[in-house]
């Protein structure tokens, strides 16, 4: 499923990222990929955006791209 | 032959801090990604040889995705030698620029820096181990308290390049990282702290944004307590009780005349600080007495917000609202920096991806947000002008700060509209919180004060001489005369206007200087009120003007001034017939 239907606090894992190249690249070099443990810290109301944490970091991006991390419930 | 070193790593590692260690000259870190957006050069020996040093902004990769990650491209270019730093509570990610500095062919050593948070965080990283898979020197530093720091410089000439990294892949880069970390890392599983707890709450937004208004409120209510503060007890009586005598003794050796004029006060015998309008007199007292107590406010209060690492935390929390206006919310950064000056606003639109959210922000940002020195200005001349008030001076200051307020919206969203070109989303590192030094905070306010008295104290000083030899030539009565059928025409506004107005080029704190050198009642009240948001709207001082240049393009520069004048004229307007009734 796509992260923005991941309940806050719910560990899961990467499975795959969607989107063009250069998108995937970005993400990847932020340290969001593959197999990654991932959670999602809060998400901002009115379509506004995420917080997620990786490993001992934590990052803010929008919906659309949350929309194009697929994770799954570990 | 080593002559150019070159530090890089991901943003928010330290490299800032870094380069302060080696170079020991001063430059603005803080706890937020992008804080350098432009490159700093210092000097520093080596084995007795000086050697230029370069402070290139952050960048997670090799392929820029904004202005200031082509800085950084650029200065590897001209780099012998690259002092990677390296965020050891974040190797795994950190390592994919260090892989891709690797992949060229220039000595590299690594700083593997913020080493006491990542044992505080039970990370575990053998640095033996990664300088021998790596097949560079790696030298764990704690930037901040200077451990570390000597053995990075004693060991900057054994930097080379690496044997064991060849260029690959993205995928290559990954799976040579996945086996790296696999060697050298290991985490302890970790408990949430009192500190994820308190970073939790100041995002999520049921409890984040109570939280931002109180700090907002807080921050805002602490620069003018420190500022009062400051005048009243320290400034006002050094002027009152020491440099007065002086200047009147001074002014009986003098005697009469010109010089007397120009320098003590355009009345003989008569000395006000405020009204005199002698180069010693006012000249001194406006950037000192008046502007510099609130430039010191803001910045400590601006520095505490930017060590703690609050910052994009309130960006995640407003930028549904930026969205709005075309930007997102990493354009809170630029703004707040620009409440304290507009010039290193405009240089933090670079953070941006794309022109768009650059052109806005710029504008916005000479629109609407009036810069310190004016703000205290603005303070000043409500609370010390003597003039006819029908409210308290903070009604009339307000006045000024909504209208500025709604202004930032309503030219943000119809900017938004008509602006070409897209307004990516937000994509932000949250970094950890930390608890700013005293001795940093203090430093860094020191810093940003110098910058003022050497950019201001000139120029307020040459202001004043102008003003004074325009009035003795007969020029302000000629422009004030010249232009008052389009001041009252339009505005409602004496002519003298002009004269605010076209000081306001030069700075924005002395155009509200000039309005003491009317005679007390040329101005009403509110008629002070449109004056003081006019001034702010309608064009950049000359510094900052400088920069949108620089930073927007000729093309953009002149849309963007075309968008100021009409604001100003269009806003004035509607003040008139708001607040003056006619």
């Amino acid at each position: 499923m796509p992260l923005t239907l991941l309940p806050i606090r719910r560990k899961a894992l990467i499975v795959s990222l969607q989107g063009g190249h250069g998108f995937q690249r970005k993400l990847r070099v932020m340290g969001i990929r593959e197999k990654q443990a991932i959670e999602v810290v809060s998400k901002q109301p009115f379509r506004g955006p995420l917080t997620i944490a990786i490993g001992s970091c934590q990052m803010t991006l929008g919906r659309g791209m949350a929309q194009k991390i697929l994770v799954e419930v570990s | 032959m080593i002559r150019k070193i070159v530090l890089m790593g991901n943003p928010n590692v330290g490299k800032s801090v870094v380069f302060s260690r080696l170079t020991g000259a001063n430059v603005i870190a803080s706890n937020y990604p992008g804080t350098t957006v432009d490159f700093t050069k210092g000097k520093m020996k080596i084995n007795g040889k000086t050697v230029e040093i370069i402070d290139a902004p952050g960048t997670y990769s090799l392929e820029p995705s904004n202005r200031a990650e082509e800085v950084a491209l650029k200065m590897l270019g001209e780099a012998d030698v690259v002092i990677n730093v390296v965020d050891a509570t974040n190797l795994e990610r950190n390592l994919y620029l260090t892989l891709e500095i690797l992949e060229r062919d220039v000595p590299v050593i690594i700083a593997l820096n913020l080493w006491d948070e990542s044992q505080h965080l039970g990370i575990h990283i053998d640095e033996k181990k990664l300088e021998e898979t790596l097949g560079i020197p790696v030298v764990p530093t704690v930037a901040l308290t200077g451990e570390g720091i000597k053995k990075l410089v004693s060991r900057i000439k054994e930097a080379r390049t690496s044997k064991d990294v060849k260029p690959t892949s993205e995928e290559g880069r990954w799976i040579e990282i996945g086996s790296i970390i696999k060697n050298v890392e290991q985490v302890e599983h970790r408990h949430h702290t009192l500190r994820d707890k308190i970073s939790d709450l100041t995002i999520k937004p049921l409890t984040g944004l109570p939280i931002a208004l109180g700090i907002i409120f807080f921050a805002f209510w602490l620069v003018r307590l420190i500022g009062e503060n400051i005048i009243t007890y320290i400034f006002d009586p050094i002027f009152d009780n020491l440099y007065m005598p002086l200047v009147m003794r001074l002014g009986e050796w003098l005697g009469p005349g010109y010089l007397y004029n120009f320098l003590i006060s355009q009345t003989f015998g008569e000395i006000n600080f405020l009204e005199s309008l002698g180069m010693l007199t006012t000249g001194l007292y406006v950037p000192i007495a008046m502007v510099l107590p609130y430039i010191i406010a803001f910045y400590f209060m601006l520095s505490i917000l930017e060590d703690t690492g609050y910052l994009p935390r309130l960006a995640t929390l407003v930028d549904n609202i930026f969205h709005k206006l075309g930007m997102h919310g990493v354009g809170i950064i630029p703004l707040f920096l620009g409440l304290g000056c507009n010039v290193p606003g405009m240089l933090a639109t670079r953070s941006f991806e794309t022109r768009k959210q650059r052109f806005i922000a710029a504008t916005l940002l000479s629109i609407a947000v009036p810069c310190m020195a004016q703000t205290s200005m603005i303070f000043a001349i409500f609370s010390k002008l003597k003039i006819d008030m029908i409210y308290a001076p903070f009604f009339y200051i307000s006045l000024v700060f909504i209208t500025l307020i709604i202004l930032y919206f309503t030219a943000g969203f119809i900017l938004n509209k008509f602006v070409k070109g897209e307004s990516p989303e937000i994509f932000l590192e949250i970094p950890k919180f930390r608890i700013p030094h005293m001795k940093t905070l203090l430093k860094k306010t020191w810093m940003r004060m110098k910058w003022f008295l050497k950019d201001a104290l000139p120029w307020l000083f040459f202001g004043v001489f102008i003003i004074n030899l325009f009035y003795t030539l007969g020029i302000i009565d000629w422009l004030a005369t010249a232009f008052k059928p389009v001041m009252v025409g339009l505005f409602g506004l004496p002519g003298e206007t002009s004269v605010v107005l076209l000081s306001g080029f030069l700075r924005k704190d002395l155009a509200v200087g000039t309005l003491l050198s009317f005679p007390v009642g040329t101005f009403s009240a509110m008629q002070l009120v449109i004056v003081a948001t006019m001034l702010t709207i309608f064009f950049p001082c000359a510094a900052t003007f400088a920069v949108l240049i620089k930073e927007l393009g000729i093309k953009d520069m002149i849309k963007s001034a075309a968008i100021m004048a009409s604001t100003a004229i269009v806003v004035g307007f509607l003040l008139r017939i708001i607040l003056l009734g006619v």
